[in-house]
């Protein structure tokens, strides 16, 4: 416990060392110091560990195996996303989604197969954290988690109530359910590979990038796609 | 004489315009071209990631409005570089995106691209032409938007956003923390030296 003590405080005094040396500006990340050594936490991890097993996990299997694996845990997804629909008033894709769960789980043998989507029943991308943000919830802090990556307070909030959600989680037997959430914890991050090195090209500062991507992507979200013009700063594109 | 003037003058005017292709036509007929090329060319397939960058100089960059890109991702900016800064900024920030564009291409794999039709009209000297990548699998299509501006030199793309991600005003706090630090020069510095890091053109090799 002490030892765990220490840990806190070493990390705590790191973040403060960290946020002197890269002052940040971004007004939706107050919590930068902090935020920075868990993604170099993060980023550390995922390149000692969780990004090789990925590509070994891509290199191993056939593209259509990877397929099936990913498409079995969307279609678990999308009993979640098809409630959160509802609890967005988009009530027609909320039985779309749950049309999707019925067909795939079905004809597409407990979701191996997604012919839902050749069929035109496109999956949706929803979560209750972009529920509360359709709801009028601002997004908070950034908040960057340990091992989960980017976030905000209120999709951090949002998280808790989709881990309450999620099947996966509600599966008995403690070795099925932890090799479960491994191999979809791997499945995803291998479908993120090629976005990573894009990432990894493009950014000056990989923790500000990520962090300017995500949170326009969330906002991107919450917005189906169609987020309105943000306030026009005058200074925002000089013309000379 | 005027008269005759004028004459002329109306003459020539639609045909400048219809010189220049709609923008959505634009977009669609340079991605195919490139996209054509990408299944084609076995060095590119092998990971001949400088070929690439030079497919994408002749065939991409000049559609594209490099300064006022430049001149989006500094903000307020702008006005503290001197116009040689701004020039010298301008050409590093075109290589940094050339260089990640390529990075992003070159993981291309067959995946469909579906162009939405554009909503404009014909008047409007500002577009957004909508594309959707469809990945394989299940996960939802992601949107591809170019925004385009109308020049005399016919429509240039000022931003390109992915999945609502702008590629531009994603590296604004970047851009802005360098020159709170370290000053314009800084900036520059920074971006040249990124740009002098080896290419990583194959999503295997990072």
């Amino acid at each position: 416990m002490a030892e765990v003590k220490r840990l806190c405080a070493a990390l705590l005094l790191a973040g403060m060392s960290a946020g002197c040396a890269t002052s940040g500006g971004n007004p939706a990340d107050p919590l930068e110091p902090l935020n920075r050594v868990v993604f170099s936490f993060n980023d550390a991890a995922d390149k000692a560990v969780i990004k090789p097993v990925a590509r070994a996990y891509r290199a191993v299997l056939p593209g259509i195996v990877r397929t099936g694996v990913s498409n079995f845990f969307s279609n678990l997804e999308d009993i979640w996303i098809s409630v959160n629909d509802v609890l967005q008033g988009k009530f027609q894709e909320g039985i779309d989604d749950l049309g999707r769960v019925l067909f795939n789980s079905t004809f597409g043998i407990a979701g191996i197969f997604d012919f839902a989507s050749q069929l035109g029943f496109q999956k949706h991308n929803e979560d209750f954290g972009q529920t509360l943000g359709s709801w009028g919830v601002g997004s908070g802090a950034y908040l960057v988690l340990p091992i989960l990556g980017p976030s905000t307070i209120r999709d951090g909030f949002g998280l808790l109530l989709d881990t309450q959600a999620d099947l996966v989680f509600k599966i008995d037997g403690v070795p099925v359910h932890n090799s479960l959430y491994g191999t979809r914890a791997i499945a995803n991050r291998a479908n993120l590979l090629d976005a990573s090195s894009v990432i990894e090209q493009a950014a000056l500062d990989k923790y500000a990038f990520v962090r300017d991507a995500w949170l326009q992507r969330r906002r991107n979200l919450v917005y189906d796609g169609n987020p309105p013009r943000e306030r026009e700063d005058p200074d925002d594109e000089p013309t000379k | 004489m005027k008269i005759a003037h004028c004459f002329l003058l109306a003459l020539l005017i639609p045909v400048a315009q219809a010189q220049q292709p709609a923008p959505d036509v634009l977009v669609k007929s340079i991605s195919e071209e490139v996209v054509a090329i990408l299944k084609k060319d076995k060095d590119i397939q092998a990971g001949d990631s400088k070929k690439v960058v030079d497919l994408i100089e002749t065939k991409v960059v000049p559609h594209f409005d490099f300064i006022r890109m430049t001149r989006i991702a500094m903000a307020r900016n702008w006005r503290l570089a001197s116009p040689e800064q701004q020039k010298v900024l301008a050409d590093e920030f075109k290589t940094l995106l050339v260089r990640t564009y390529s990075t992003a291409i070159s993981n291309y794999r067959d995946q469909q691209i579906d162009y939405k039709p554009l909503r404009a009209k014909l008047e409007d000297t500002e577009v957004t032409v909508r594309s959707e990548v469809k990945p394989s699998g299940s996960s939802q299509p992601v949107s591809i938007d170019y925004e385009m501006e109308k020049t005399p030199n016919g429509w240039k793309v000022y931003d390109v956003k992915v999945g609502g991600v702008s590629l531009v005003t994603t590296y604004r706090d970047t851009f802005a923390g360098e020159v709170r630090e370290h000053g314009v020069d800084g900036l520059i510095k920074s971006l040249a030296a990124k740009n002098r890091q080896p290419e990583r053109s194959k999503a295997g090799k990072t």
